[in-house]
C-alpha cells in the first residue's frame, strides 16, 4: 500500500515536469497551429541558461528559474518574429521543417557554449533533503513539483479565463479566421503565445535542473514525450495536457514495476490506445483540429508545370546519372543512396501531397521493407524474392494500417503514425530472437556482380526508375484525380460517390512499398539492417526532404531528396559541426523559398 | 539556378579526389560518434590527436612516413558510419579503419570492414559480439569488452555476503550483455545468489524516481548498476536521496572512469566498486609522461576516451611498423599477436580472438574533497579474466579465423 501511494506521488512528480514542456506546446499549436519542433530545445536552452545564472554568476536558484522563463521567452520571440513569421502563408508542416532546422544547429551550438561534458543540475536551496512517508523517503522537491503543476494550470485558467489577452487567445483557438476579421491583430497575438509557450518551457527545463542532468541531446528526449502528451490530452487544451501528463506518468510509473523492459513502447501504447477510443485526444474537439484551407497540391496538370521546374528536376535526375557515371566509386556509392532515398520521400509526398495525410512515422515502412527483405534473405531465399518480400510487407503493412486510419486526418494522424513506427522501432529493439535487437542483422551482400558498387547503383537506377514511371502513370489515372477531387472538396467528392476512402488506402499501400523498396535497396547496399531505420531521424528526414523539394510539385522529392541525402553526406565529410551547416540551409531555404526547390506556379488569385 | 551552382559546388567537392603525393602518409580512417557523444569522443579525439603528434615528432611510421588520422562523425547511427566508411576507403584510400563508440555502429563497420577486406581497428565498442559470435577476420578489438569489465567485477561481487541482488542496466546490447554475464559469472561463483529485481530504462531516459522505488520495493542486498552517463548521475541522485544505497553494497561497471565520475562532483557516492580509470594515481613513469603531455597539451585533464583515443594511435603505428607495409593481408598478420607500450603496460592483441588484453581498473569510490576518486584501485590485466584461446576460438564463427 505505501509502495503505491510512494510510486504515485512519484509519478505526480513526473507529471508536472512534463505538463510544463507540453501546456507551452499545446498552446503555440492552438492558436497559431505550428507544430513547433524546437520546443524541446527551448527547454533545453532554459534549463542551461538557469545553470549558468546559478553556477556561473552565483544567482539564486529560486531567482534563476524565472530569468531562464524570461530568456527563452526573449528567444521565443527571436524565433517568432526572425522565422515563423515568414512562413504562415506556407504549408502547415513549413514550421514543422523550420524548427528541425533550429534543432539541428542547437545540436551542434550547444556544446560549444556549454562544453560537452554531462552537468549534474543544481540542487534548490531549502529543498535539498527528503521527507519520510509512510517509512519511505521523497525526495521533499518532489512535494514541490506535485504542487506546482496544479498552481501553474490555475495560473494560466485564470489569464485564459479571466484576462482580455486570455479571450483573445481563446477565441484565435476556436476560429482564428474570425478573430481576425475581429479585427484582432494576429501577428502580435502569435508571438505573444509563442513567448508565453517558450517561457512555460524555459521554466519547465530550469526546474527540471535539480531532477536532471545536463547535456545536449535533452531536447530530443523531451519532444518526443511531450508531443504525446499534447496529442493525448486534445491540441490546445492545457486541462487535456495536465490530466495527458498524469496519465502518462502515472502509467510509466506502475508499467516499470510490472514490465520493466517495456519502457520504449510504453508512451506509445497509451497514446495510440487513447486515440483509437478518442481520435481527438481526451479534450480536444473535433471541429478546432481540421484546418480549413485544401493541404497541399494546387490543381494542375490541366494547366501543366512550369518549364523550368519540370528542366530543374530533370537537370537533378541527369546529375545523378553523371554522378554515378563519371564520379569516384564514391560519388557512386552517394548517387545511390541519393536515389534510394527517392521512393521513400515521393511515397511520403503521396501521403502527405496527394491524400492529404500527414505521416510522422514513414520510416516504418523503411524499416519493414529493410527487415522483411533482410529477414526472407538469411533464410536463405535469392535476392529478388526477398526483397520482393520486403516492399510486400511494407506495402500489405501500409494498406493494413490505412484502412485502420483512412478517417483521420491532421496531427492526430501524424501521432498515430508515429505510434505506429516507435511501436516497430521497440519490437525490432526488443525482439532479439528474431531481428538481434540493436545489433541489427548483418552479412546482408549481394552476390557478384550485384556487390560491386556499380552493380548496386545499376540496380537500384532501373527499380527506382521504374518505380517512379509507376507512380507518374498512377497520378494520372482516375486514382490520382480521386485523392484531388478529395483534397479540394471532399464532402463533394463523396457525394459524388468517388470512392475516397479506398483511394487513401490504396495510397498508403503505395507509399509504404515504396518505402519499403527504398528500405530494401538500402539493406543490401550497407549490408546490414538496424533498429534506427524505423527511428524518428528517419521520417524526418523524410519530411525534410519532401518539404525541401517542394510540396506543390509532382517531382518535388525528387530533388528533395536529392539535395538532402548528397548534402548531409558532403557537408558531413568537410566539418565535424554538419548539423549547424544543415540547419542553417534548411532554415534559410524554409524562409528564401517557401514552396520549396521546386515550386509550381500559381494561377493567380488565393496566396 | 540556386541548385545548378549548389551541384556544381557538390561537383566539385567530390572530383578533388585525387590525393596529395608530396608527404606520402599513411592515412588511417576514424569514425566516431563525434556529435552524438561527445562527452567521451572529444577527449578520446585529443587523445589520438596527441599521439599522432608524438608519432610524427620521432619520425612517424614505415620508416619516415607521416601518420595521418582522418576523422568522420558517424551521428550515432550505423548508416551514416558506413558511408563514412565507404568514402574513406574508397575516396581518401585510407590503409585501415579504426574507432566507433556505440556497439552496433562498430559491428556494422565490422561487417564492412569483413566484405571489403580492410583492416578495422575497433577501440571503443564494448560488445562481446565484436571479437566473439560476429568475430572476422578483419575486426581486431581495443577496448576490455563487456564480459572483461562484468567478470572483474563478478568476482568482487562474489566476496560480497549479499545474496538477494537487484539489476539496473540500459535496454540495449550493452546493458542486456553485462546483466547477462554479470548473472552468469555471479551464480557460478556463489550458486547461493538469487537476481530479485531487474530494471531496464531506455539509453538516457530514466525515470529516476520510480525505478529507484522499484528496487527498493525488492528490498535487494546489493545493486549491480550498468547506468553510465546523464542515467547514472539521475540514478545516484534519487537514489541517495531516498535512502537506496545506504547499508547496500553496489557494484557499478565503468562508474569510476572520469567521463562520467568527474561530473557527479559532490555527489559521488561512497564506496562503490567500479571498474573505471584512476588517471592521477597511476604513478608509472610512462603514464606520468603522458598525463604531463595531455595536459600540456590540451589544458585539461585526460578521461578514460582520452587512454583509448592514445592507445587507439599507437596501436595502429605500430601495427604499420611491424607489417613493414599498408598491404592490408599485411596488417592482419601484424595485429595478430601485436604488443605493443602502452602509457599503462604493454598491450597484445590475442590471436585466438583479436581482442587485446588492455585490463581495467577495479577500486572502491570514494570522496576526495569535493571531488569523486577511485581508491584501493588496482589494475587487472585483459588476459587474466579472459578466456583462454581454445576457448575463445570456439565463441568465433567457424571458417573465419
Amino acid at each position: 500500500m505505501d509502495f503505491i501511494l510512494i510510486q504515485a506521488l512519484n509519478g505526480l512528480a513526473g507529471a508536472s515536469s512534463l505538463f510544463l514542456v507540453a501546456a507551452g506546446l499545446s498552446l503555440i499549436f492552438g492558436v497559431s497551429r505550428v507544430v513547433n519542433f524546437a520546443h524541446g530545445t527551448v527547454f533545453m536552452v532554459g534549463a542551461y541558461v538557469a545553470w549558468t545564472l546559478i553556477d556561473r554568476l552565483g544567482v539564486n536558484f529560486w531567482l534563476a528559474a524565472p530569468l531562464a522563463a524570461c530568456a527563452t521567452a526573449l528567444l521565443g520571440a527571436l524565433i517568432e518574429v526572425g522565422i515563423l513569421r515568414r512562413l504562415y502563408a506556407g504549408h502547415e508542416l513549413l514550421p514543422l521543417l523550420a524548427t528541425f532546422g533550429l534543432v539541428l544547429v542547437a545540436h551542434d551550438v550547444v556544446p560549444l557554449v556549454w562544453g560537452a561534458q554531462d552537468i549534474i543540475g543544481p540542487r534548490a536551496p531549502g529543498l535539498t533533503g527528503a521527507v519520510e512517508i509512510l517509512g519511505r523517503r521523497l525526495p521533499s522537491y518532489d512535494l514541490f513539483l506535485i504542487c506546482l503543476g496544479p498552481v501553474v494550470l490555475g495560473a494560466m485558467w485564470l489569464v485564459l479565463n479571466r484576462t482580455r489577452f486570455g479571450r483573445i487567445v481563446r477565441a484565435a483557438t476556436e476560429d482564428r479566421e474570425m478573430a481576425a476579421a475581429l479585427g484582432i491583430r494576429q501577428d502580435l497575438l502569435f508571438t505573444a503565445v509563442f513567448m508565453l509557450g517558450c517561457a512555460l518551457a524555459g521554466l519547465g527545463g530550469a526546474l527540471q535542473l535539480p531532477r536532471e542532468t545536463l547535456h545536449h541531446s535533452l531536447d530530443t528526449q523531451v519532444i518526443v514525450s511531450a508531443f504525446v502528451v499534447v496529442v493525448i490530452g486534445g491540441m490546445g487544451s492545457l486541462t487535456g495536457a495536465f490530466v495527458a501528463a498524469a496519465i502518462v506518468a502515472e502509467v510509466s510509473a506502475f508499467g516499470i514495476v510490472v514490465w520493466p523492459q517495456g519502457t520504449l513502447a510504453m508512451l506509445f501504447l497509451i497514446m495510440a490506445a487513447v486515440l483509437v477510443v478518442r481520435p481527438h485526444g481526451l479534450f480536444g474537439r473535433a471541429a478546432q483540429q481540421e484546418p480549413h484551407r485544401p493541404l497541399a497540391l494546387p490543381s494542375p496538370p490541366a494547366a501543366g508545370y512550369p518549364r523550368r521546374a519540370a528542366l530543374a528536376a530533370a537537370g537533378v535526375a541527369a546529375a545523378l546519372l553523371a554522378f554515378g557515371f563519371l564520379g569516384s566509386p564514391f560519388a557512386l556509392d552517394l548517387a545511390t543512396q541519393a536515389l534510394i532515398a527517392v521512393p521513400f520521400a515521393m511515397g511520403l509526398h503521396l501521403l502527405i501531397g496527394w491524400a492529404g495525410a500527414i505521416s510522422f512515422g514513414h520510416a516504418a515502412f523503411l524499416g519493414l521493407g529493410a527487415y522483411g527483405a533482410a529477414l526472407a534473405f538469411t533464410a536463405g531465399l535469392p535476392l529478388a524474392p526477398a526483397m520482393t518480400a520486403g516492399v510486400l510487407l511494407a506495402g500489405v503493412a501500409g494498406g493494413a494500417f490505412g484502412a485502420l486510419v483512412r478517417r483521420m486526418r491532421g496531427v492526430y494522424l501524424a501521432m498515430l503514425t508515429l505510434a505506429f513506427s516507435q511501436l516497430l522501432f521497440a519490437a525490432a529493439f526488443q525482439w532479439v530472437g528474431l531481428t538481434g535487437g540493436d545489433n541489427g542483422i548483418l552479412g546482408l551482400w549481394p552476390e557478384p556482380p550485384l556487390d560491386t558498387p556499380m552493380g548496386w547503383y545499376l540496380l537500384t537506377l532501373a527499380l527506382v526508375a521504374l518505380w517512379l514511371a509507376a507512380v507518374a502513370r498512377l497520378y494520372r489515372a482516375p486514382f490520382g484525380f480521386i485523392l484531388r477531387a478529395a483534397q479540394d472538396a471532399e464532402a463533394r467528392a463523396r457525394a459524388d460517390a468517388l470512392p475516397v476512402d479506398g483511394a487513401r488506402v490504396l495510397a498508403f499501400a503505395i507509399a509504404g512499398a515504396g518505402a519499403g523498396l527504398s528500405g530494401a535497396l538500402l539493406a543490401f547496399l550497407k549490408g546490414s539492417a538496424f533498429p534506427t531505420l524505423f527511428d524518428i531521424p528517419q521520417s524526418i528526414d523524410g519530411l525534410v526532404m519532401v518539404l525541401l523539394g517542394g510540396i506543390g510539385h509532382p517531382l518535388g522529392p525528387l530533388a528533395g531528396a536529392a539535395a538532402y541525402s548528397l548534402g548531409v553526406a558532403v557537408v558531413s565529410t568537410l566539418t565535424p559541426h554538419w548539423h549547424m551547416v544543415v540547419g542553417g540551409v534548411i532554415l534559410l531555404l524554409a524562409c528564401a523559398a517557401p514552396g520549396g526547390l521546386l515550386t509550381p506556379k500559381r494561377a493567380g488569385g488565393a496566396r | 539556378m540556386n541548385l545548378r551552382s549548389a551541384l556544381a559546388v557538390l561537383a566539385a567537392t567530390l572530383g578533388l579526389a585525387a590525393p596529395a603525393r608530396a608527404a606520402e602518409p599513411v592515412k588511417i580512417g576514424e569514425i566516431n560518434s563525434y556529435s552524438r557523444i561527445p562527452a567521451f569522443t572529444l577527449p578520446y579525439r585529443n587523445g589520438w590527436e596527441l599521439a599522432v603528434e608524438q608519432i610524427n615528432a620521432k619520425g612517424g611510421v614505415l620508416g619516415g612516413r607521416p601518420l595521418a588520422i582522418i576523422a568522420r562523425d558517424d551521428a550515432g547511427t550505423p548508416e551514416q558510419a558506413l558511408t563514412a566508411a565507404n568514402e574513406l576507403v574508397r575516396r581518401e584510400g585510407v590503409v585501415m579503419l579504426a574507432g566507433t563508440y556505440l556497439s552496433n555502429v562498430g559491428l556494422a563497420v565490422a561487417d564492412y570492414a569483413a566484405k571489403r577486406k580492410v583492416v578495422f581497428l575497433a577501440s571503443e565498442p564494448l560488445t562481446d559480439a565484436m571479437v566473439w559470435s560476429h568475430g572476422n577476420a578483419y575486426t581486431f578489438r581495443l577496448r576490455p569488452s563487456t564480459y572483461v569489465q562484468t567478470a572483474i567485477l563478478a568476482r568482487e561481487a562474489a566476496k560480497l555476503p549479499a545474496k538477494r541482488w537487484a539489476t539496473i542496466a540500459p535496454n540495449y546490447e550493452y546493458g542486456q550483455s553485462a546483466v547477462d554475464n554479470f548473472k552468469k559469472l555471479l551464480k557460478a561463483a556463489r550458486p547461493d545468489v538469487e537476481f530479485v529485481a531487474e530494471q531496464w530504462p531506455a539509453l538516457f531516459k530514466l525515470d529516476a524516481g520510480p525505478t529507484v522505488e522499484a528496487l527498493e520495493q525488492a528490498k535487494p542486498d546489493a545493486i549491480f548498476n550498468v547506468t553510465f552517463s546523464s542515467d547514472l548521475s539521475k540514478f545516484v541522485r534519487e537514489g541517495t536521496a531516498r535512502g537506496l544505497f545506504a547499508k547496500r553494497p553496489v557494484v557499478s561497471l565503468l562508474t569510476g572512469e572520469p567521463d562520467y565520475l568527474v561530473p557527479l562532483g559532490a555527489e559521488t557516492p561512497q564506496g562503490w566498486i567500479v571498474t573505471g580509470y584512476p588517471w592521477d594515481a597511476i604513478d608509472t613513469p610512462a603514464h606520468t609522461a603522458f598525463v604531463s603531455a595531455y595536459r600540456a597539451r590540451f589544458h585539461e585533464d585526460p578521461r578514460m576516451g582520452s587512454l583509448v583515443g592514445y592507445n587507439m594511435a599507437l596501436a595502429a603505428a605500430a601495427a604499420l611498423d611491424r607489417a613493414g607495409s599498408t598491404k592490408t593481408p599485411d596488417l592482419m598478420k601484424a595485429l595478430a599477436g601485436l604488443s605493443f607500450d602502452s602509457p599503462t603496460g604493454t598491450i597484445t592483441f590475442r590471436a585466438a580472438d583479436h581482442q587485446s588484453t588492455m585490463g581495467a581498473w577495479v577500486g572502491k569510490t570514494a570522496l576526495v574533497n569535493g571531488e569523486g576518486k577511485m581508491v584501493d584501485w588496482r589494475y587487472v590485466d585483459g588476459a587474466e579474466v579472459l578466456p583462454d584461446a581454445a576457448t575463445a576460438k570456439k565463441l568465433r564463427p567457424a571458417g573465419k579465423q
